[in-house]
């Protein structure tokens, strides 16, 4: 959990060994690294790049290395959920055991433990469930965790949680509607809770708006564009509730939701 | 000014106080620049441009940051502390001896405010030296002022007399003769040119015709960097470094030290390392540590 005793990265980029790449279903893939770096803390992330090959791709790209949490560490292993979304996922996605990865991190400001007496709801969509599952691992009590997919391929992506209840876009499993529904349904009969929630942008804001209508404190997981992880480019800029902005890779990216006046679209993310 | 080595960073492409933060006192015990730069200081505060600020280009990287600082005065009382300590344990961590300058990069939208800038720079003794960032429209005429070589030669001149510390100017890669810029420089007192800043270009938001083309950056346009800018780099520092007695410092694309020997080769004293620490923070050490083996070879 986020406390100021966790070590800080080491600087500079280290060359990671792929030990496994594991299909989660149609869509998303599990990539597990030989890691002896420090112990992230849950909601922390790491710049991915492939050794080889990394540009030539489409628009002879990638050229930047791409944020990822951190969605599980095991002893001397991290694990990262890939979702193939563009030319650098891609790359990612075509790595082999024994291929070379370099990795900047643990990077950033992770979750923050519940305070005692209260609940932790687990609000995840599509590929950013991934840092909730390290969170999962490592609370105290047992979380109630809520997971939203678009379609019957990317469900399969709730078996990186375990116990959890489902919402489809379409309908093919589980709640057909939004996460939030879910979401809505447990405040309803409990509001002494604390929300931990990373996804789309759209799921996001509507977690954020539920929880502030009713005084129920959220931290958000979010994902911008951003070129370096460590707080050099300034592109991954949010605004901030009552002006400026924040920077999600060293104020975050994990935001308390009162910090944001709302959380956009812009984020455009290099994919 | 003698530095540990000819490498140091190109301003904006480094938050120390960040990076401190991010990696702890590795980042001192790893320090890869011989001399640290610092972000843009203009006189009041900025909150920089809107989202989106970042295009990923064919071997670059547009962006459109729009000079986020908190002006002038926070800068001297709570940045200038944190950035001072960090270079002096550098400093320390180094231990050759060789203390890292500290160059503070300043703006201004008129020569009076880039004076006003340089005479503030000018009273804190942690500031070893002065750049000035020129690419940007003059208030009242809105023509860039890096970009004529009349009204940056004015510009240098009013600092110079206002400013004792040694004065860089940044120039824009943004006109059409660059050398003739350098030059107004020189003539107006610089005791140094670093360039290149960015190259002036924009994307188009992905789109579904018949939907009009917008631009993807909340800027309009931004400023091009990365491997792909570094032949148009090695051009206009050959061209600048031909024409100059000053020292120059080269920039643009650099991600090895076969790079930086090529711009030293036409004439640069030193070179910065900018996009490339985005992919990897040390990167401007392993750029430093090739110099020096080809150098012993």
């Amino acid at each position: 959990m986020n406390d100021s005793s966790s070590a800080p990265a080491p600087f500079g980029r280290r060359l990671l060994t792929v030990t496994g790449m594991r299909p989660l279903g149609e869509v998303y893939r599990v990539l597990s690294v030989a890691d002896d770096g420090p112990d992230p803390e849950p909601g922390q992330f790491a710049m991915l790049a492939a050794a080889e090959r990394w540009g030539g791709g489409e628009d002879e790209r990638p050229y930047l290395p791409r944020a990822f949490s951190i969605a599980r560490r095991r002893p001397g292993e991290s694990q990262f959920l890939l979702e193939d979304v563009g030319p650098g996922t891609r790359r990612l996605c075509e790595l082999e055991e024994g291929d070379g990865l370099w990795a900047l991190g643990p990077l950033g400001v992770g979750f923050t433990a519940p305070t005692a007496g209260r609940r932790a709801i687990l609000v995840g969509g599509g590929v950013g469930i991934a840092p909730l599952a390290i969170l999962k691992d490592r609370l105290e009590t047992e979380p109630t965790v809520l997971l939203g997919f678009r379609d019957r391929a990317r469900c399969a992506g709730r078996d990186l949680l375990g116990d959890a209840a489902v919402a489809s876009d379409d309908g093919s499993a589980g709640h057909h509607g939004p996460v939030t529904d879910l979401l809505l349904s447990e405040l309803e009969h409990d509001q002494r809770a604390v929300v931990y929630a990373c996804g789309p942008a759209a799921m996001l804001e509507a977690v954020r708006a539920i929880c502030a209508d009713r005084g129920v404190p959220a931290q958000l997981a979010l994902e911008a564009g951003m070129a370096c992880g460590f707080g050099a480019c300034f592109g991954c800029a949010v605004p901030r509730s009552g002006g400026g902005y924040l920077r999600v890779c060293v104020d975050g990216p994990v935001i308390d939701a009162d910090q944001l006046e709302h959380v956009g679209e812009h984020a455009g993310a290099p994919q | 000014m003698r530095l540990a080595h000819p490498v140091i960073n190109g301003s904006g492409t480094f938050d120390a106080i960040a990076a401190r933060r991010a990696f702890g006192d590795g980042l001192c015990e790893g320090f890869p620049f011989a001399a640290y730069v610092s972000k843009t200081i203009t006189l009041e505060p900025r909150p920089g441009n809107p989202p989106p600020r970042l295009w990923e280009s064919a071997g670059g990287l547009i962006n459109s940051i729009g000079l986020p600082n908190k002006g002038l005065e926070r800068y001297i009382s709570e940045d200038l502390p944190e950035l001072a300590s960090i270079t002096a344990a550098v400093t320390r961590s180094i231990g050759d001896g060789r203390p890292v300058p500290l160059i503070t990069n300043v703006m201004g939208s008129s020569a009076a405010e880039f004076a006003q800038l340089a005479e503030a720079c000018d009273a804190r003794p942690e500031i070893a030296a002065v750049e000035l960032n020129v690419s940007c429209p003059n208030v009242n005429t809105g023509l860039d002022i890096g970009a004529d070589p009349r009204q940056l030669e004015g510009v240098v001149r009013e600092v110079r007399a206002r400013s004792t510390k040694p004065l860089i100017v940044k120039l824009t890669p943004n006109t059409a003769d660059v050398a003739a810029c350098a030059q107004a420089a020189q003539d107006g007192g610089a005791d140094a040119v670093s360039l290149i800043n960015t190259l002036r270009a924009m994307a188009l938001a992905p789109r579904v015709r018949p939907d009009p083309p917008r631009a993807w950056l909340g800027g309009g346009t931004g400023g091009l960097s990365g491997p792909a800018v570094r032949t148009i780099a090695l051009a206009q520092v050959a061209a600048v470094a031909a024409r100059l007695h000053i020292p120059v410092v080269g920039m643009g694309g650099v991600q090895s030290a076969a790079h930086a020997r090529d711009l030293i080769d036409v004439g640069a004293t030193l070179v910065a390392v900018g996009t490339e620490s985005f992919r990897d923070p040390a990167a401007a050490g392993r750029v430093a540590l090739g110099l020096q083996q080809a150098g012993e070879d």
